[in-house]
């Protein structure tokens, strides 16, 4: 049939060309792939809230992006005074200390207060209900033990190759941890 | 302030300001803090044994077999895989970035599964052509599933528009070489459709998408995609080229409409006279030349702008306003997110200074490397097109054909190939006087 003759000098020329520049783009991933492996883990990285330096400010509840926030209140237990009138779960000047709506810091009611012995009440995070905006860490770090803090729960992360929170939070308490040691708990309420 | 000041002096000790009960009447036991585990390790080594066998499966399908079904199937499978299992995150597109702060930041390091991600698809562009874009990316497979009617883009808007991909890889990467962020996942606007989350004005931009994607094939592609730039770089070398036809092509024209993506290039007109080339040459002369100076250009341009892009820094940011602060403070009023940092920077504010200078020369070298970037790909741009390749046959562009296999059934030789069409039936150039539309 009328297949042109190929020309064929242009051609190889051009496949000359094409090895050359595989070859070299070859070395150069390798290289560039050597360099940084080089330094590299075999293990991945996930974020983590450092509880020390989180300020408190309410953007871990609306910056993530996930709607329902991955940032959860969390409850050294450990560290907990029970007290009576916690100021992570009363509002500042309760009417009265009852589990009544209104007498609540947090807006979603996710604090549950139970009576353990006299005088001393256990508070739990229902992780549910709870939707990380830190009003609670806030009473409880300025006038209590300071043992609810803020933390990235990795159930729900879906670990973002950069964090939402991370890059408007004031306090640049964001940062990656081994995710084989994926949290930062509080065990003392130090600055 | 008082007030404030005794607290904290307190709050300094470590001891607790109400200390913990022993529970002697109850004995109750303390809950224990719940620590859900991040994903398992071996998860990752799936993600990368999932990405190493599609890539396979891809080349094997789009090279040897020559099935645009079968490389439909395997874009569905990696769109649940990749797109709607792993929420778009482990994911080529952003892995340059992760790897570019590796090199530029001594704290950080890669994990082997980005540096996998970052190169095998790249590897087997050098050989196959983008058999990634085709059968593996989440991205482009959900936008291939929406091509309702694509349109065809003028070829001068293809061109101008062609070079975003490669601005946008620069910006990402210079960006996330200042440790500032990682532009390409943050603006990625497909990754919110498989998070079937995000803030609105993702969403509505993954939307816009979406709905340009019905027109226009693979908009996010060939107009930003990032790692596509490199994927297209990468196809240019390939060893291998995607073939429309299976073996010769008669030039019966059958093929030219095909491409969705606008991918397919005609054979070269014969050939030119020497007399006309004269002027052509000594164009292409000039325009060479223009590339240094473009560079050049750029990179001083970038190297001025260095100093207000620094701001998009938070760290930075804070460092001026804390300065601004000093000069004319302002009472803080309702504590919000950006006077508590500021209060912050009143705690260390030599730290804080210090970390932001050393960020404004980060700043200033990537901004550099950027403007020159941009002079580079917009010389480069301007030569290749008076560029003319000698072409024979009809065939789809190296670097730009997303190896979708689209277009091997509208060539009658590949319909002979699977027996769909008796050989005695093939058309020849001579019966096909115009061009047939497909
Ligand atoms: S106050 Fe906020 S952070 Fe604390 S439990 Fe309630 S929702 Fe969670
Ligand atoms: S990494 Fe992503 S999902 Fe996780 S907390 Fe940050 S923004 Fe939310
Ligand atoms: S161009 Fe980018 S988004 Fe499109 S298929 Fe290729 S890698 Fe995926
Ligand atoms: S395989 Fe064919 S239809 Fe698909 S992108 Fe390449 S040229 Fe276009």
């Amino acid at each position: 049939m009328n297949e042109q003759p190929k020309s064929d000098r242009p051609t190889t020329r051009r496949t000359f060309l094409r090895n050359g520049a595989r070859i070299a783009a070859m070395t150069g991933l390798g290289a560039l792939a050597g360099v940084v492996a080089n330094r590299s883990t075999a293990e991945g990285w996930v974020w983590q809230i450092d509880p020390q330096k989180c300020l408190r400010c309410g953007n871990c509840a609306t910056k993530c992006v996930l709607e329902q926030s991955a940032v959860k209140c969390v409850h050294a237990f450990a560290m907990c005074g029970y007290c009576n009138l916690c100021t992570g779960y009363f509002e500042p000047e309760p009417n009265a200390l009852t589990t009544a709506a209104e007498n609540q810091l947090c807006p979603t009611g996710a604090i549950q207060r139970s009576f353990i012995e006299d005088p001393y009440y256990e508070y739990k995070i229902d992780e549910q209900l709870c939707i990380g905006c830190a009003k609670c860490v806030e009473g409880c770090s300025r006038f209590g033990n300071g043992s609810l803090f803020l933390q990235i729960r990795h159930d729900r992360c879906v670990h973002c190759n950069e964090c939402a929170i991370a890059r408007t939070c004031p306090g640049d308490a964001f940062r990656r941890v081994p995710a084989s040691q994926p949290y930062l708990l509080k065990t003392t309420h130090a600055h | 302030m008082l007030a404030t000041l005794a607290l904290l002096t307190f709050s300094s000790l470590a001891e607790p300001r109400f200390p913990p009960p022993d529970f002697s009447e109850t004995n109750h036991q303390l809950p224990i803090t719940t620590t859900p585990a991040a994903r398992a390790e071996w998860l990752q080594y799936l993600d990368v044994a999932v990405l190493a066998g599609c890539l396979g499966v891809a080349v094997w399908l789009i090279h040897k077999h020559r099935s645009r079904r079968g490389v439909f199937w395997l874009s569905l499978c990696s769109l649940a895989y990749f797109g709607f299992w792993r929420k778009g995150c482990i994911c080529a597109i952003g892995a340059p970035q992760n790897i570019i702060l590796g090199l530029c930041e001594a704290g950080y390091t890669v994990p082997l599964t980005v540096i996998a991600f970052f190169a095998l698809p790249l590897i087997v562009a050098l050989f196959a052509g983008r058999a990634f874009c085709a059968g593996v990316c989440p991205h482009g497979a959900l936008q291939d599933l929406l091509i309702i009617k694509p349109l065809k883009v003028p070829a001068w808007l293809e061109h101008a528009l062609g070079i975003l991909p490669f601005i946008f890889l620069g910006f990402g990467l210079a960006f996330a070489a200042t440790g500032t962020g990682f532009p390409i996942c943050r603006y990625d606007p497909i990754v919110p459709i498989f998070r079937l989350n995000g803030p609105g004005l993702l969403i509505a931009l993954a939307a816009l998408t979406l709905l340009l994607g019905m027109f226009v094939g693979r908009p996010y592609c060939r107009f930003l995609c990032p790692y596509g730039a490199l994927l297209k770089l990468a196809a240019l070398a390939s060893k291998w080229r995607v073939r429309v036809t299976p073996d010769v092509c008669t030039q019966c024209q059958l093929c030219a409409n095909a491409c969705p993506f606008g991918a397919m290039r005609e054979p070269s007109p014969g050939t030119i006279a020497p007399k006309l080339l004269t002027p052509e040459r000594r164009r292409l002369g000039w325009l060479v030349l223009l590339v240094p100076a473009l560079i050049v250009g750029g990179a001083w341009l970038g190297g001025r702008l260095a100093v207000p892009v620094s701001r998009l820094n938070p760290t930075v940011e804070l460092a001026e306003r804390y300065l601004a602060q000093q000069k004319s403070p302002v009472n803080y009023g309702v504590m919000t997110p950006e006077t508590l940092a500021l209060q912050r920077a009143e705690h260390d504010p030599e730290a804080l200074l210090k970390s932001a200078a050393d960020l404004q020369q980060r700043f200033r070298r990537a901004c550099l490397a950027f403007g020159g970037w941009v002079g580079l790909v917009l010389g480069v741009k301007l030569v290749s097109l008076s560029l003319r390749t000698l072409r024979t046959d009809f065939e789809p562009d190296r670097g730009a054909c997303f190896a979708c296999a689209r277009c091997f059934r509208s060539c009658p030789q590949e319909l002979v190939r699977i027996g769909q069409l008796p050989a005695s039936e093939l058309p020849s150039s001579a019966s096909i006087a115009t061009p047939v539309k497909a």
